[in-house]
């Protein structure tokens, strides 16, 4: 038991103070954005004996005007966090749009880690012109401006995506994902590359290719193993950087379409009432801030704790 | 010495070049400017070149000067494709309903009835004459007229923002080493973690609920340029993203430095802690500062969109995102290749900067 925690890989994973103190508050957020969803995102619980459909109290768009800026009580679970402007519930929201930011998170994080780590063994495995190459794209991928290439990109996809599928809400959350995922591999891209380079000079892969292995299995089971550590942990980090800019997006008013929230687009629109005088809406902007920034927070920490524990070289420089 | 003196000098001349580049690209200019202004160019380069010979860098700034155009140029056609294959009509934005005509007579004064045509008359046109010409969506304002109004503001409220970042990054992330795993560097740990996490629109708003709403020192949006009430919390809240990231990496390459060798030695033949530490530790721990200030400049500079709307602030941050809505294509392009050059002449300055901290490394692409 003692050598599983201290010599085994998920071993030093599951001991670091980091990852643990940091997966629990996410783990908790997680669950609690996921598990409600089959709650807040369904607009009627069925027709009543007439045939006309039960509003969904929890539906995050539901409406219920009487009870428009209300402060948070703790008197039903809907007032939790209070309703905004036209009563709709923050909690049903927040949690709502917690679902789509961590979705938004994750699948950059899986774009930039297929998209990367190929691009990254590609070029520092083949070497020559194609590496070259493939980092040039990348320099250059660097010196654009990258809310500006999320927009055009977002813009571009458009288009031709809505031809497959269809112009409903969900094609439009792909888009969004593509574009913030299509801009956030090209730091994974350079870690590998770099990672192969150094790797391919070690004896082992030499002495594989001499014994006559063929490249793709030398690739397979020879480097990519050993690139595991880095990739993971750079993934973690990119779930955090797309919540983020996706924030950063809805703010601006360019990232999610209304009546669909995320983090960042209900707090782009607290913003707007939180300091006016005769009716402050705090807890609008508090709230989904609050929630946006323990899950950024948590997942940084998980992020670190994980570089600590899988990267031994780093032993000395921890932050 | 004299090298050292040379490389200053060089960069010197380097952001005198790009000052009047940016200079030339945002005055309303005539053909004699056009001409005034690729020979300063030149100059620049001639004297940035030879600077870089005599400190035995020339070869690498012959390179990567010469990438520069070269990656322009990609940039711009990404870009361009880009623009082309959103859907939308810039000469159709406008609520008032124009008439077909209306739009086709724009559409021929912009060269814009087709990519190609497009494509052969904007890029030369504004290479010819520096003049970026009016907006799509907007004839009536020139790109160059909104860049010159709108860029000073960005590149004011940035370097405040990365000056505030460099000199609390640098001093907490430096005493955390020192103090290491005690109370300090806990809270700079801390520090560059809420950094990095806080959203800056959220750590905006925080400023704002307490000193303007709740104290009510500052006011809490507008930009009246030098007022230093009206800037200082934009920049602070733009400062944090930058700042965490400088903490972090001061603090790790501070304890690395102060581990090593040559700190004992002087430490042993008996020079005081803190020479030690603020002029040998410092200066060697420097590098990776460096190296993230160039494209940490770039964002700060001229990405602060955020942060420019919670403060209501007239930068280019609000260009870039209606251009694109608009498809407004001079625009957009206008500003992506200023954008662009801006990072990538920060890039190159501070691969030249690294020479200066470090005179064991070599500098190549």
């Amino acid at each position: 038991m003692k050598r599983f925690f201290r010599e085994t890989l998920p071993g030093r994973v599951l001991t670091n103070l980091r990852v643990v103190l940091g997966s629990i508050p996410l783990l908790i957020i997680i669950g609690l954005c996921v598990g409600t969803l089959h709650r807040t995102n369904r607009e009627n619980l069925g027709e009543d004996a007439d045939g006309y459909p039960v509003p969904n109290p929890y539906y995050f768009d539901g409406q219920d005007l009487p009870q428009a800026r209300h402060a948070p009580s703790t008197s039903r679970p809907l007032l939790y966090f209070g309703t905004d402007g036209i009563g709709r519930s923050i909690l049903s929201r927040c949690l709502f749009g917690g679902s789509i930011s961590l979705a938004v998170g994750f699948s950059a994080a899986a774009i930039s880690v297929t998209l990367g780590v190929s691009v990254g063994l590609l070029a520092g495995y083949a070497g020559g012109w194609i590496d070259a190459g493939l980092m040039r794209v990348v320099d250059v991928l660097y010196g654009l401006p990258y809310v500006l290439m999320i927009i055009l990109i977002k813009v571009a996809l458009d288009g031709p995506l809505s031809r497959f599928l269809g112009s409903g809400p969900a094609a439009r959350l792909v888009v969004l994902f593509l574009a913030i995922g299509l801009v956030s591999w090209l730091t994974m891209a350079r870690v590998v590359r770099g990672q192969v380079l150094s790797l391919r000079g070690q004896p082992f892969i030499e002495a594989a290719r001499a014994v006559g292995l063929p490249s793709w299995r030398i690739f397979l089971f020879h480097l990519l193993p050993n690139l595991i550590g880095p990739i993971i942990v750079y993934a973690t980090l990119i779930v955090p950087q797309a919540i983020l800019q996706e924030s950063f997006l809805s703010f601006l008013g360019i990232g999610i379409d209304a009546p669909m929230s995320t983090w960042g687009s209900l707090a782009a629109d607290g913003l707007t009432t939180a300091f006016l005088p005769p009716e402050t809406l705090w807890w609008r902007l508090l709230f989904p801030c609050l929630l946006l920034a323990v899950t950024l927070l948590s997942l940084n920490f998980v992020g670190d704790g994980l570089r600590d524990a899988l990267d031994p070289k780093r032993d000395t420089a921890k932050i | 010495m004299i090298r050292r003196l040379l490389l200053w000098l060089l960069m010197v001349s380097l952001a005198t070049a790009v000052g009047w580049w940016g200079i030339g690209v945002t005055m309303p200019i005539d053909s004699a400017g056009v001409a005034r202004f690729w020979l300063v160019v030149l100059a620049g380069f001639m004297a940035m070149a030879g600077a870089a010979g005599l400190a035995g860098q020339l070869r690498f700034f012959l390179r990567r000067a010469a990438q520069l155009p070269v990656i322009l140029i990609v940039i711009y056609l990404i870009t361009f494709a880009l623009v082309w294959v959103a859907p939308g009509d810039p000469f159709q934005q406008t609520d008032k309903a124009q008439s077909m005509a209306v739009a086709e007579r724009l559409r021929r004064d912009f060269h814009a009835e087709s990519w190609r045509s497009f494509l052969a008359y904007y890029p030369l046109h504004v290479l010819a004459s520096g003049d970026f010409g009016p907006s799509m969506t907007n004839p009536r304002a020139t790109v160059n007229d909104i860049l010159r109004t709108s860029l000073p503001v960005s590149v004011e409220l940035g370097l405040i923002a990365l000056l505030i970042a460099i000199v609390v990054g640098v001093t907490i992330g430096s005493l955390a080493a020192v103090a290491r795993d005690g109370p300090l560097d806990w809270f700079s740990v801390m520090v560059a973690l809420a950094g990095i996490s806080v959203p800056s629109f959220v750590a905006a708003s925080l400023l704002v609920a307490v000193f303007s709403v709740w104290l009510g020192w500052v006011p809490s949006n507008g930009w009246r340029a030098g007022t230093i009430g009206d800037m200082i919390l934009p920049a602070i809240s733009l400062s944090l993203l930058p700042m965490a990231y400088i903490t972090r990496l001061t603090r790790v390459s501070m304890i690395d430095v102060l581990s090593s060798d040559f700190v004992r030695t002087a430490r042993a033949k008996g020079l005081a802690r803190s020479t030690v530490v603020w002029k040998h530790g410092l200066r060697n721990a420097m590098l990776p500062v460096v190296s993230y200030i160039g494209p940490a400049a770039a964002t700060t500079l001229v990405g602060s969109f955020v942060v420019e709307k919670v403060f209501n602030i007239p930068g280019l941050g609000q260009f870039f995102v209606t251009s694109v809505q608009n498809r407004d294509q001079t625009l957009i392009l206008g500003t992506v290749i200023v954008e662009a050059a801006i990072l990538l002449a920060l890039n190159l300055l501070v691969d030249l900067a690294y020479g200066l901290f470090d005179p064991r490394i070599e500098v190549d692409a």
